[in-house]
């Protein structure tokens, strides 16, 4: 009842202040006004900081961070980096994109079955995927750690099978780092591509058949293309943050495995040469995002950005 | 094809799909697992007997339920301040024209696309620069998780708002209500899905945060944090719990969601 009269006073009140529509260049400044505070912070707190670290990154190494660095435009700090750490660019990158391809060939049937075979059990099947990753990151990658250990059940099956020589170990190995690495990015993987693999129109695939495609021909030539977007956003989704991640490798491998997220978190935590540190992040960077746009390009599928 | 094969193939898919879904709950199973474990020294992960008392004594680790609290305090602070600054951004992007959308889309954009260490490291970087690399803390990690999680609600609400059938509003303008109510009483409720789902997504990113916070915790131990710090030593019991509970939590509020939206659905 109250609802009603107070929409009533409200729209008598309406009517009486707003005779004609609000004039636009209040509109515009109202927009300004509601983005203004998310700019800011983003400004501030995103958009300086990069700017911060690409100043870092041209400091003079021979400053600390006690007695402050000299801004020295040592651009010299970029071929100390890339020659120190090439290993550990070249490993993130490789394992990066191996978790990838290997995220691919496990997401895609994942998804394809909870977009089109699973019936009514599609809703508990999505929050199966999803829900094991609200368990930490940390405590799940150090569960790997646990399953994967030299006395596990993982390794003793695998020697009495013979697959793993008896002297061979999981753990502490690329093959765990990797498999972490899949593991913990799978799910970007699953979902974009779930999302526009429930979008194809299934008559298209049919119309495929009756014009005597075999499945595989329709899969490769309808179904295949058509998910493409999901395949690409995933592949980013994953991509991008495997090759900075370090937790993997920290808690998977052994100092072997470093990636380029271990060398920066070193360098700026432990070592404390904040140039070097910095430059290692701007390459990885720039180097992300030149694979990015090529990629995008490369896959046709500029309108994601 | 004979018959057999035929099945077969019809269900290879369905057993692939059951096969990964296994390997993506192998650990969180192991998490339940080791929470009753009963170790006999701290360096051993295998199980070796059943008991209730990590759940019991969950607090028993020194620090671990503190952090726990830090966590939970800046997870809630960092929501509420990305799911306010946010929603407003999406509206502003969805229902406003401007100049400079291009630009603002991709400001908005660039932290999702940002490795994780690269953001870290140059917030670091900026505060250092700022002389407050010795003052880190609670501040500093807020300020970074509202700034990360910032872009996620905007993108989410703005999926929602753009979803958004306007006739609805019309309909309720050409009933004679004010912008003001048909905003509260129609747009609000509407686009609220979208925001708690934003607000979600905010906190789980918050809480579980742990190379960002990393970077720039200075002495504040946060849960991600308490757990690394443990690693090194030895992992007690108790994580697990927490681990457990967060899963069952998480598990809980999807189910429960999901089953409110299906019924108003269905209504």
């Amino acid at each position: 009842m109250s609802a009603v009269v107070g929409g009533l006073t409200d729209a008598a009140r309406g009517t009486a202040t707003t005779p004609t529509p609000t004039p636009i260049s209040r509109r515009k400044l109202t927009g300004y006004f509601l983005l203004l505070p998310a700019l800011a912070w983003l400004a501030i707190f995103f958009a300086v900081p990069s700017v911060q670290l690409m100043a870092t990154s041209l400091y003079d190494r021979s400053g600390s961070l006690e007695y402050g660095y000299e801004m020295t435009f040592a651009v010299g700090n970029y071929p100390a980096a890339w020659t120190a750490y090439a290993t550990q660019f070249g490993r993130s990158f490789m394992y990066a994109g191996i978790a990838t391809v290997l995220a691919i060939f496990l997401a895609y049937p994942l998804a394809y079955a909870i977009a089109f075979r699973a019936g009514r059990f599609k809703h508990l099947m999505l929050v199966l995927v999803i829900a094991p990753f609200f368990t930490s990151f940390l405590v799940r990658t150090l569960a790997w750690n646990s399953i994967l250990a030299d006395n596990g059940f993982v390794v003793g099956s695998l020697k009495t099978i013979g697959i793993l020589p008896e002297d061979g170990r999981l753990l502490a190995s690329s093959v765990a780092v990797v498999a972490g690495l899949t593991y913990n990015f799978l799910p970007f993987m699953v979902l974009p591509l779930y999302a526009s693999l429930e979008k194809i129109d299934l008559r298209l695939v049919e119309a495929a058949r009756d014009l005597y495609a075999n499945g595989f021909t329709a899969f490769r030539k309808v179904t295949l293309p058509l998910s493409l977007p999901g395949l690409v956003a995933g592949t980013l989704l994953t991509f991008i943050p495997a090759s900075g991640d370090y937790i993997n490798s920290q808690l998977l491998g052994t100092p072997k495995q470093a990636m380029i997220g271990n060398v920066i978190d070193r360098n700026f935590l432990v070592i404390l040469d904040y140039p070097m540190a910095a430059a290692c992040s701007v390459t990885l960077m720039v180097a992300i995002v030149t694979m990015v746009l090529f990629y995008v390009r490369r896959s046709g599928a500029e309108e994601l950005l | 094809m004979t018959r057999v094969g035929r099945w077969a193939a019809d269900h290879a898919v369905l057993f692939v799909a059951g096969l990964v879904l296994l390997y993506m709950f192998l650990p969180v199973s192991f998490v339940v697992l080791m929470s009753f474990n009963d170790p006999v020294s701290r360096l051993s992960y295998e199980f070796q007997g059943f008991t209730w008392d990590n759940w019991r004594n969950m607090c028993a680790p020194a620090g671990l339920c503190s952090s726990l609290l830090t966590s939970i305090q800046i997870g809630l602070a960092a929501t509420l301040g990305a799911t306010v600054l946010g929603t407003l951004a999406a509206f502003a992007l969805v229902r406003h024209r401007f100049r400079g959308r291009k630009a603002t889309s991709v400001l908005i954009f660039l932290p999702m696309a940002t490795p994780e260490v690269v953001m870290g490291s140059s917030l670091l970087a900026l505060f250092a620069a700022g002389g407050l690399a010795g003052r880190l803390g609670f501040w500093s990690i807020l300020i970074a998780h509202i700034m990360f999680c910032l872009s996620f609600v905007v993108v989410t609400v703005k999926a929602r708002l753009a979803g958004l059938d306007s006739t609805l509003e019309q309909a309720s303008m050409d009933l004679y209500a004010s912008e003001w109510t048909t905003f509260w009483r129609v747009t609000m409720p509407l686009v609220f899905p979208g925001i708690m789902a934003a607000a979600m997504l905010s906190f789980s990113l918050s809480f579980d945060d742990f190379i960002i916070t990393n970077f720039n915790h200075g002495n504040t131990i946060t849960f991600p944090m308490f757990v690394w710090g443990a690693a090194q030593r030895g992992i007690p019991p108790q994580v697990n719990v927490v681990g457990s509970l967060m899963f069952l939590t998480a598990l809980l509020l999807v189910l429960v969601s999901t089953g409110i939206g299906r019924r108003k659905q269905a209504a």
